[in-house]
């Protein structure tokens, strides 16, 4: 049960992490948007979808552990 | 012996009791809340992602966008140093056309870039200024100098066509 808890609490900090990179991705591509420049856009988008499929399987990652433990119960 | 040992199963039934009756587990609430606050995090990088997604197709429709070719102004219109009002590219955008110096105009939208107030032209220091928080544009190219705006003002593309000056398009985007 510990151990489990501290695999979740690992994944959070790192889904924080992912997100804090997330958040920077989207004011600076709406940063650059704004000016005029629709360079960035695409890129901006791909990045931002690879760290949402990252955060989405440590959501599975996460509640895979949850079913396990119950069944387990 | 502690306390807990001397309690006789009769003495701990009510708890027993009370503990059936309302069966909150602290530790599987806390890992029920932990589960909750990832799928939180999660749908917080799906409505990012989406704002990206947002911002690709904006930019999408964005690059097939024209600008109508609208004369402005005529040569020798307006002085040295004066400034001319019209709009552009819709009736809503104003701008702002200046004469430079004797053949030089530049022209640019009139909303600050930062909370879009109507910048006005100071002839004593030969720039842009935004009235609301004293932001400071140059006459050149529309950069920002000082203040709290952080984007340059959208420029006009001017053209000389015969004795007019016609706007052709606008390089920078507007505030909407």
């Amino acid at each position: 049960m510990r151990r489990r808890i501290t695999a979740i609490d690992g994944t959070i900090a790192l889904i924080v992490l992912l997100l804090m990179v997330q958040v920077w991705l989207l004011s600076a591509t709406l940063d650059v948007y704004l000016a005029g420049h629709s360079d960035a856009a695409l890129p901006g988008a791909l990045c931002s979808g690879i760290i949402f499929a990252a955060t989405a399987g440590l959501y599975w990652f996460v509640h895979r552990i949850d079913r396990s433990d119950r069944r387990q119960r | 012996m502690n306390k807990l040992d001397d309690k006789t199963p009769a003495a701990r039934q009510p708890e027993s009791l009370w503990k059936d009756e309302f069966s909150v587990f602290n530790d599987r609430e806390r890992f029920v809340n932990r589960r909750q606050l990832v799928k939180f995090l999660t749908l917080t990088s799906l409505g990012m992602f989406a704002g990206n997604v947002w911002i690709l197709i904006r930019s999408w429709f964005r690059r097939g966008e024209t600008y109508p070719r609208e004369a402005i102004a005529r040569l020798g219109e307006i002085p040295v140093g004066s400034v001319k009002l019209f709009s552009y590219p819709n009736p809503k955008e104003q701008c702002i056309l200046v004469r430079t110096s004797g053949d030089n105009y530049v022209a640019y939208s009139q909303k600050c870039t930062h909370l879009s107030c109507a910048v006005y032209y100071s002839r004593e220091d030969n720039q842009l200024i935004c009235p609301c928080h004293n932001g400071r544009f140059s006459i050149r190219d529309g950069a920002v100098i000082q203040g709290p705006p952080t984007r340059a003002l959208p420029h006009v593309i001017l053209q000389r066509d015969g004795q007019e000056l016609v706007a052709i398009g606008m390089s920078g985007k507007l505030e909407s």
